[in-house]
């Protein structure tokens, strides 16, 4: 095969070189054939469940050892489904009326998994996916087929997929992943994200023909900066890359050195550049990287990760190390965001026929308060001695605000009712992410101590646009006029009411909009990690007065095409 | 035959951690062990199958009636009455 090249979206910036991984679910279909003996058919589905458990065996030690018990513990449980008595006892049945092991096993599976799927619950629910799960593993073997799942990868590989769910990328480890490549999804997909925390090289949206281009494919060249990949690349190509990667590597090095200097324009105006943070580990990472505070502190991972909501002291400990670890630095916390594209199993979450318009964030914690106070006991109680603020996610309304503020107040009684220390001056603000929001900041800033801009959900609610449908994910353009015309006017509206303005999406960390939301006058610019060094870099050799008409020229372009042509000869220029 | 009625205090009622403790207590005896909610009033389980005692939906305070038989049976329902009343060793 001869090198070939192709085009999807640079989603992580980096190069990587090396095999691929191809991932994919197997389709499992039943072969139509005659059953053998009771016993023959009896005697496979032993076998098969055998070696199911050792695979199940294996995959606990593997994620025990990455990412500890609590992690590892849903294989254990898979082990108890797979020799559960029941499911014995209706294969069994099956068979004994002349089915195959195969089809005995589907029906059995899918009639236990429909019982619990039946019993209107969530909790139960996601025991039935388990209880599925567990029946495609025994099956795949049946018909002989390998375990395709990431697990399975064994040498540092290029992972290509159509696409990557979280449950996916859990079974993933960093040290033997180079890269990502899916045909599906979008700059904010789920693995778009992951690549970024984790600092590898993705391209996302190659489009459908990905895996079959890919399919008898050895060796690969992904450069996430370009979106480029090369298949079977020739030895002058190999080199070229390695060349350019160790190119990279050094300039990155180079701009981490100058990290520990502050964020300044070259004026000399201070400017605040920080760091958005999704669990503990990252926050060490976002002090290495130069950050001056944490301007998105995500508190999701909490409350996905268990079966059950996390309780005030788990919160209380997870929250004071990371604070701890930012020693003095600002921390800006989020309340609970989640919605029913990713509903943990402990709440009674509708079904939703547009969960982003939906019953999310600020709207589940006002009507959960047991919930919403826990979390906010555990903030205030972990934020004594600290510089810590508190921010709602999604509002829209000024009420919402309002009764979110009266329940802050209520919790601050309660601690010290109960005398329970805690950090009583934390400023209490929200996210501008609904155009809602943007267009009433006057009005909400009578309840309001700062803002902070989410631009990922703002450009999807002024655009409209799924961000994760790779049929109209073009559409989501963060530089969209109509999208800068809010956050122009969210930045002028706070700071006539004397409020300070940040921005923790991530256009805050891309160097083509920078200049411009310097020259609209925001505060704080928070931003993955990874990302810091370079957007200081950049501040510093921008003025306010050249920000300033940079932003005035990019606002009066009439598509986002034109504005970030417009930004990349800006960039060129400086 | 043995039988006893008992309340589950446990937060999570007879799901996730209680439930898997609960069947692996069951499954240590070779007495026959049927397991029902009361509360709900719905049929008897197998008690060491997890999956079909997961469909029992035992909530936190329902009632479940055990009922065991067999040559250990009255160790088993011993086991299984303190590991409940015992909020599965969770205080």
């Amino acid at each position: 095969m001869t090198e070939k090249k192709f085009q999807g979206i640079p989603a992580s910036d980096g190069i990587a070189i090396g095999p691929v991984f191809c991932y994919i679910p197997a389709q499992l279909t039943i072969p139509v054939c005659a059953a053998g003996t009771v016993e023959e058919e009896m005697m496979r589905f032993s076998a098969a469940r055998e070696q199911a458990r050792l695979e199940l065996q294996g995959l606990y030690k593997a994620i025990e050892t990455r990412a500890g018990r609590e992690e590892a513990s849903i294989f254990e449980a898979h082990q108890e489904m797979l020799y559960d008595p029941a499911l014995a006892a209706k294969v069994q049945e099956l068979v004994e009326i002349g089915q195959t092991a195969e089809g005995a096993l589907v029906k059995s599976t899918e009639e236990l998994a429909g019982l619990l799927s039946g019993m209107g619950d969530e909790l139960f629910a996601a025991r039935a996916l388990d209880v599925k799960d567990v029946g495609r593993r025994v099956l795949r073997i049946l018909l002989g087929l390998p375990d395709t799942a990431l697990s399975a990868v064994t040498e540092p590989s290029v992972i290509v997929a159509e696409d990557l769910t979280p449950s996916d990328t859990a079974s993933l480890d960093p040290a033997l992943t180079l890269g990502f490549i899916t045909a599906q999804g979008g700059l904010t997909s789920h693995s778009a994200i992951l690549a970024r925390t984790l600092g590898l090289p993705a391209i996302v949206g190659m489009g459908e023909g990905l895996l079959g281009n890919i399919s008898n494919v050895t060796m690969v060249v992904m450069d996430g900066r370009s979106g480029e990949m090369i298949v079977e690349p020739g030895p002058e190509t190999v080199a070229g890359y390695q060349e350019l990667k160790l190119q990279r590597e050094s300039h990155l090095q180079i701009l981490k050195a100058a990290a520990g200097v502050e964020a300044c324009t070259a004026n000399g105006r201070r400017v605040e550049v920080a760091a958005n943070v999704g669990e503990a580990a990252s926050a060490r990472d976002a002090l290495e990287y130069g950050a001056e505070g944490i301007g998105l502190l995500r508190t999701e991972f909490l409350y996905l990760e268990d079966v059950q909501a996390p309780s005030e002291e788990k919160q209380f400990r997870i929250y004071r190390e990371i604070f701890e670890v930012m020693c003095g630095h600002p921390v800006i916390v989020r309340t609970l965001d989640i919605g029913g594209d990713k509903p943990p199993s402990y709440l009674p979450f509708p079904a939703e026929m547009n969960p982003f318009l939906g019953w999310r964030a600020i709207r589940i914690s006002l009507e959960e308060p047991a919930l919403f106070k826990t979390q906010l006991r555990a903030i205030l109680r972990a934020a004594t001695g600290h510089q810590v603020r508190i921010m709602f996610p999604m509002v829209s309304d000024l009420d919402e605000l309002r009764r979110a503020r009266e329940i802050v107040e209520t919790v601050q009684r309660d601690l010290e009712r109960e005398c329970i220390q805690f950090a009583a001056n934390v400023p209490v603000g929200i996210m501008v992410e609904t155009p809602a929001a943007a267009l009433l900041v006057d009005v909400l800033a009578e309840a309001s101590d700062f803002f902070s801009l989410g631009t990922n959900d703002l450009t999807q609610y002024t655009m409209a646009v799924d961000r994760g449908n790779a049929k109209v994910s073009g559409l989501f353009q963060p530089l969209h006029p109509a999208v800068l015309r809010l956050i122009k006017q969210t930045i002028e509206a706070g700071h006539s009411k004397g409020k300070w303005v940040g921005m923790c999406g991530e256009l805050a960390g891309m160097t083509k909009a920078i200049p411009i939301l310097l020259g609209l006058g925001l505060d704080e610019f928070s931003m993955n990690p990874r990302a810091i060094p370079e957007a200081k870099a950049l501040i510093g050799k921008l003025t306010d007065d050249r920000a300033r008409e940079i932003a005035h020229q990019a606002m009066a372009f009439g598509t986002a095409l034109e504005i970030e042509n417009f930004m990349k000869r800006s960039l060129e220029s400086l | 035959m043995a039988e006893a009625t008992i309340q589950v205090r446990h937060k999570v009622g007879l799901h996730a951690r209680p439930a898997a403790l609960f069947v692996q207590t069951a499954a240590k005896y070779s007495s026959k062990i049927r397991v029902k909610n009361l509360t709900a009033n719905g049929n008897f389980v197998d008690a060491k199958s997890i999956i079909m005692v997961l469909t029992l939906g035992v909530m936190k305070d329902q009632e479940v009636v055990i009922q065991a038989e067999g040559a250990d049976e009255e160790s088993a329902l011993r086991a299984l009455r303190s590991l409940i009343d015992a909020n599965f060793g969770e205080g």
